[in-house]
């Protein structure tokens, strides 16, 4: 599936991650595939980031007035899984269309079903490598100038 | 001729971290992701590798002090800590966790504790020269560096070419950033 944008000409990434070298890590590896990025430490910050988190109101875009072309996340984080943070996402009005990949260090067949039954686009294997990156860029966001 | 000298040196540190089996594809990787407007890239992510480890190897030995052992507890913590090194291609390091993980699912407590102690021990060795490979890069000079990680030597004399190329397939640098100059 793929998101057309109007607003930018640049894609801009949620990217999800509990560990700080990976977090770095995604953020360099998509600006360097032409992507804004902005990245959050857990499930419950990237809710809040887009405004899901409850007792927010749930407005077309998120808090910052920013739209989110993809959101790209860690499975395994403390508190709210990635698979949590897909769910609350496919259950939002707003948001279900927005593209979400999983990336885990670990190559577990149920959870790689689980999450693409779940409606992920993508699973993705840790460590991310720029010409994945480069490729997911390519096919997930397409460009439409107005 | 100094000069070259440094950068040979360099150049062979580097190739024996990978020789070694102590550094992995995915340090290659990082220095992909180098470039002007991040010349530092590697280093910072590194130095930030430090800085988290510390963390993780200290509440490791926190968890394996405590009596019963939450082997739980110790394989998350464990997690995050072979997540990292994996992602710094911190190869041995990497082992070494993997092992530890294994013990932890047998609730192997020995095991654990043993295993422990390789995984700090590689840990430091890596740290050392990757911390003697930063300095001697930092005291070339940052335009240099930019070659000193990718290729082999800037002078290269042509009788000295074929032996050259055969080190530049075997320690897997991007051909495309080899550069040869004469004299």
């Amino acid at each position: 599936m793929s998101i057309e944008y109007h607003e930018e000409d640049v894609p801009h990434v949620l990217a999800v991650d509990d560990n700080l070298i990976d977090r770095k890590l995604v953020e360099k590896l998509l600006k360097t595939s032409s992507c804004r990025v902005t990245t959050a430490e857990n499930g419950l910050r990237a809710l809040e980031y887009l405004g899901l988190k409850e007792n927010q109101q749930q407005n077309h875009f998120n808090g910052k007035g920013t739209k989110v072309n993809m959101i790209i996340t860690d499975y395994c984080m403390p508190g709210m899984t990635g698979y949590e943070l897909l769910q609350k996402i496919k259950e939002s009005s707003v948001l279900k269309d927005v593209p979400v990949v999983i990336m885990s260090s670990e190559n577990i067949p149920n959870r790689i079903n689980e999450c693409l039954e779940k409606g992920a686009e993508r699973f993705m294997l840790k460590p991310l490598k720029l010409s994945d990156v480069l490729k997911l860029r390519h096919q997930l966001i397409k460009c439409s100038t107005l | 001729m100094e000069r070259n000298q440094m950068h040979r040196q360099i150049a062979n540190t580097r190739k024996l971290m990978f020789d070694q089996g102590y550094l992995d594809e995915q340090f290659i990787q990082l220095e992909e992701l180098q470039d002007g407007s991040n010349p530092n890239f590697v280093e910072e992510v590194v130095t930030l590798y430090y800085r988290d480890s510390a963390r993780f190897l200290s509440n490791l030995d926190q968890a394996l002090e405590k009596r019963p052992l939450d082997f739980s507890k110790l394989d998350n913590l464990m997690h995050q800590f072979k997540g990292s090194s994996t992602s710094i291609g911190a190869k041995k390091v990497k082992t070494e966790c993997t092992h530890f993980r294994n013990y932890c699912n047998a609730r192997n407590a020995e095991g654990c504790k043993r295993t422990f102690q390789n995984v700090k021990k590689e840990y430091t060795t890596l740290r050392k020269k990757l911390e003697a490979y930063f300095q001697m890069s930092r005291q070339v000079g940052p335009v240099e560096t930019a070659y000193a990680s990718s290729v082999v030597v800037c002078t290269i004399r042509y009788d000295t070419i074929h032996s050259l190329h055969l080190n530049i397939i075997h320690s897997n640098l991007p051909l495309r950033r080899c550069a040869a100059r004469s004299h």
